[in-house]
């Protein structure tokens, strides 16, 4: 139960093999051929040590055709800039893509975008350079970051042979860090108690935050750029480094 | 490109004063909200800091201060603060801080000044919110009492779901259904139904209950085509649409209902629940409630000691009925001891077999006030093994115990407790006492019996409880004498029955200066009700609802039934306000009444209560013995 928890106990800050992010986008930099990709990792990210209160950040989250970011596309993008204070909807942006392959019947149920809507909407590369400025010089905050970065990276290896890094807060993995740091014991097993579920939904449920209908990529972004603020808020510290979290 | 926010957006939609504002305006305003998470306890405006949004609390709850730290307001969903320093200098005048973990959506200035500008129903919302809060600062000693200026028609959440008289019981039971209520009000839908001439209140007819349609159909074996107006309850008690949320409370209370339709004009326009009042009223209460469940550790819980009394003493205010007191104070009491269990839990690991926790006498019975000490038990699995189990449940009953003392609930001087071996058995156990009890009432079974018998599961499988309760009925019912046996025990504690200035007078002529209205009234009512109850078949717990069994199973002379509640409502009101002036004057609350500090009218209606008690234990006495003999 979270709030049994001692109060000022924070869970495991180890991130092991934190990324060194800054290094990487020099790296990056020098090798990237297209010239939106040249410029993006030359704008650089924030040094490892910078307290998160003092970190750019900007939430997204994508809808896609499916889970493999090998076969499936992105349908949907939302992205709202952020940082530990506040939360900026001024700045939010939307989009409807048209996706690599057709949208199957299981994923308009689950997104509601339809076909009509897609007929109409651009390719990505068509928008590639305002969503590159939105995450410019930010640090990305996703929940499960299995989806946005595989799948971003996928899209342009296959338009443009190269792909696509930038460091992520994955608020999933966060959670997992605070629920899942010990193995599920055996006489819990035995009782079948179900470990605590990170699920975003759930996750929010826990800080006292209001429910968001899923499966909308803005209203996604927008949730997990809550649960991260109400995660350092009660977990973590204004002061805990960048390196601490991102991946 | 900016883009909607849906759920921002579907927010504002509900909230007033932005429901007010045209939809494009609320879609402009949704693309510019920021938002900023605040843990519990967090400050988010300082005194005289800038302010540069107005605040709109989207979940959680804020606690608005005056400069010099007074409480002055708690807002929770939809509440609006920082509008009094926006509209003025821009700097905070009201500091705020969050109560429980809040989301909080900010409206920056400019748009703020934009929609102040344009919009005269905002304007007014924000400017008249201002005014009111302004006078309230002025006024400090007003205590706003809503219940008492408030109408019942700001209580009503929706649409009464309503029935024809010539519909089926069937037809009650699918519309319940599908509208998901537990009543229905049963209207005449013609005008020229010439019951509705002759109806007092009009279009309605009656109302149907979940539990009319289990006692009066399924019961009973009735055929499902049976009428509705068969199985409804008519000349019902109602009250206008203008009339005081309080009115109600008294309406309720007075009937023992717990829904009251509301007319406007004849017409049924919705129902209110007791839960409304309740909830409406003890706003405070739930807060209490809400924050024992965000501490800690046991020091933390001790540290709320302090809030409880607050809540008690403005609930007496605010002229809430012992009801209300009773019923507000024994939740709180269960909220300690459910948290002190989940604390028990995390520390000593999962209990090893299933268990309930127990709540008895005042907790159980919803009648808790001030000054109490603990009396609780808990009921193990069946497959309880001493040598295994019981230093886990050992140590879970003397965590809670220890924890409930350090709250302000004394230890049981009789040793109730579930640190007592005795009283930490397994349900088969627990069954055979209660059965023994019943058989064999000696003198120390019958004062367990007083006690144990108004249980309540308060944790765990708490249907256990109420399967002793089905099982002492179920016994008592069947054994006479063990009903004349509580009879008498029932009778032990007397009222005074001289009440002077500066003095009661006891029976034997002997004068003293105080008396306590606990053991020489409350609890002897309680004890009294209790047999009557048993005898009739009830397993309600508290008072006024046994009195309403009783009453319904007519075993009293007719009206004997009201003069008891209104005895029992009135001593326990002055007990609640005797408790609530030793808060207020900085002593110890006790049970100690002193008719020197009564007023002339309290003294002469507790004459008269405690005549009704007395005529009440005579007759206790008469009904029982003679059954005895039989």
């Amino acid at each position: 139960m979270l709030y049994l928890r001692k109060k000022n106990q924070l869970p495991g800050n180890s991130n092991p093999g934190s990324p060194n992010w800054p290094a990487r986008f020099k790296k990056l930099a020098a090798e990237a051929k297209d010239a939106r990709l040249q410029n993006f990792y030359a704008a650089g990210v924030v040094d490892g040590d910078t307290p998160i209160s003092q970190v750019p950040l900007v939430a997204m989250d994508f809808e896609t055709t499916g889970l493999d970011p090998e076969s499936n596309g992105i349908v949907s993008i939302g992205l709202v800039p952020m940082d530990l204070n506040r939360i900026r909807c001024s700045g939010a942006q939307h989009w409807i893509l048209k996706p690599r392959e057709e949208l199957s019947t299981e994923s308009i149920v689950i997104h509601g975008i339809t076909h009509s809507e897609v007929a109409r909407a651009p390719d990505i590369m068509r928008i590639l350079d305002e969503l590159l400025i939105a995450l410019t010089g930010k640090v990305v905050v996703v929940h499960h970051r299995g989806i946005e970065r595989p799948f971003l990276n996928n899209e342009l290896k296959a338009r443009i042979g190269e792909g696509c890094e930038f460091p992520v807060i994955d608020t999933m993995e966060l959670e997992a860090r605070i629920h899942r740091s010990r193995p599920r014991g055996l006489v819990n097993r035995l009782l079948g108690r179900h470990p605590i579920s990170i699920r975003l939904a759930e996750s929010r449920a826990r800080y006292n935050l209001p429910f968001y209908s899923p499966h909308h990529a803005l209203t996604d972004a927008l949730a997990s750029a809550e649960l991260l603020q109400a995660q350092i808020a009660t977990r973590f510290s204004p002061d805990t480094p960048i390196k601490d979290l991102w991946r | 490109m900016q883009a909607e926010q849906l759920e921002i957006l579907d927010f504002l939609h509900r909230h007033p004063p932005f429901r007010d504002l045209p939809e494009e305006t609320l879609g402009w305003l949704s693309q510019n909200i920021e938002i900023s998470y605040f843990k519990a306890g967090t400050q988010i405006l300082q005194f005289g800091d800038e302010v540069d949004a107005l605040h709109v609390i989207r979940s959680g709850a804020v606690e608005v201060f005056r400069r010099n730290g007074d409480l002055y307001n708690r807002l929770s969903e939809g509440g609006i603060f920082g509008e009094f320093g926006l509209l003025r200098n821009k700097r905070v005048r009201f500091p705020a801080k969050a109560l429980e973990d809040s989301l909080v959506y900010l409206i920056p200035e400019a748009i703020f000044n934009e929609l102040f500008e344009n919009f005269e129903l905002f304007a007014d919302f924000v400017e008249i919110e201002d005014h009111t809060r302004l006078r309230q600062a002025v006024s400090r000693r007003e205590d706003a009492n809503e219940l008492m200026t408030s109408k019942v028609e700001t209580l009503i959440t929706r649409e009464p779901v309503t029935l024809g008289i010539q519909s089926t019981a069937q037809e009650a039971a699918v519309l319940m259904s599908e509208e998901s209520v537990s009543s229905l009000l049963i209207v005449y839908e013609r005008a020229s139904d010439a019951a509705r001439q002759a109806s007092s209140s009009g279009y309605l007819a009656g109302i149907v209950t979940d539990v009319d349609i289990r006692k009066r159909l399924v019961a009973p074996g009735l055929s499902y085509s049976t009428p509705v107006s068969e199985i409804m309850t008519s000349d019902l008690a109602s009250i206008e649409h203008h009339q005081f949320v309080f009115e109600a409370s008294l309406a309720m209370l007075r009937n023992n209902i717990h829904h009251l339709p509301v007319l406007k004009k004849g017409h049924p326009i919705g129902v209110i629940a007791l839960s409304d009042i309740i909830r409406y009223e003890s706003q405070n209460s739930l807060f209490v409630v809400s924050s024992i469940f965000h501490q800690h550790n046991v020091e933390e819980l001790k540290a709320l000691g302090p809030d409880v009394n607050a809540c008690f003493s403005r609930m007496v205010n605010e002229d809430a009925n012992s009801h209300m007191v009773g019923s507000a104070m024994s939740i709180i009491g269960r909220s300690f001891k459910q948290r002190l269990l989940e604390l028990a839990e995390a520390e000593l690991g999962p209990p090893p077999i299933p268990y309930c926790f127990l709540a008895l006498g005042s907790m159980a019975r919803e009648e808790q006030l001030i000054v109490t000490d603990q009396d609780n038990a808990l009921i193990l699995d069946n497959r309880f093994d001493p040598a295994r189990h019981d230093t886990y449940f050992k140590a879970l009953a003397k965590f809670v115990s220890d924890g409930l003392a350090e709250c302000g609930y004394t230890y049981c001087k009789g040793d109730i407790m579930a640190t007592n071996i005795k009283w930490r058995q397994p349900l088969h156990v627990w069954e055979d006492y209660f059965t023994e009890w019943i058989e064999n009432p000696t003198p120390e079974f019958l004062l367990n019996s007083s006690i144990f018998f108004d249980l309540d599961g308060v944790w765990g499988k708490t249907e256990w409880a109420a399967d002793l309760r089905e099982l002492i009925v179920r016994e008592a019912r069947k054994s006479p004498r063990f009903l004349s046996c509580m009879a008498r025990n029932a009778l032990r504690r007397t009222p005074p029955l001289g009440f002077f200035k500066s003095f009661v007078m006891e029976k034997d002529g002997r004068h003293s200066n105080s008396f306590n209205i606990k053991r020489r009234g409350t609890a002897p009512l309680a004890d009294l009700i209790r047999v009557h109850s048993l005898a009739c078949g009830s397993t309600s717990l508290n008072s006024f609802d046994r009195l309403q069994d009783i009453i319904d199973a007519d075993i009293l002379p007719h009206g004997h039934g009201l003069d008891l509640r209104d005895a029992l409502e009135f001593i326990a009101m002055v007990r609640i306000r005797h408790q609530a002036l030793d808060l207020e004057a900085n002593r110890e609350p006790d049970n100690n009444v002193e008719p020197e500090n009564l007023s002339d009218f309290e003294r002469k209606t507790l004459k008269d209560a405690f005549q009704i008690l007395s005529n009440a234990q005579k007759y206790l006495r008469f009904r029982y013995q003679s059954q005895r003999a039989r």
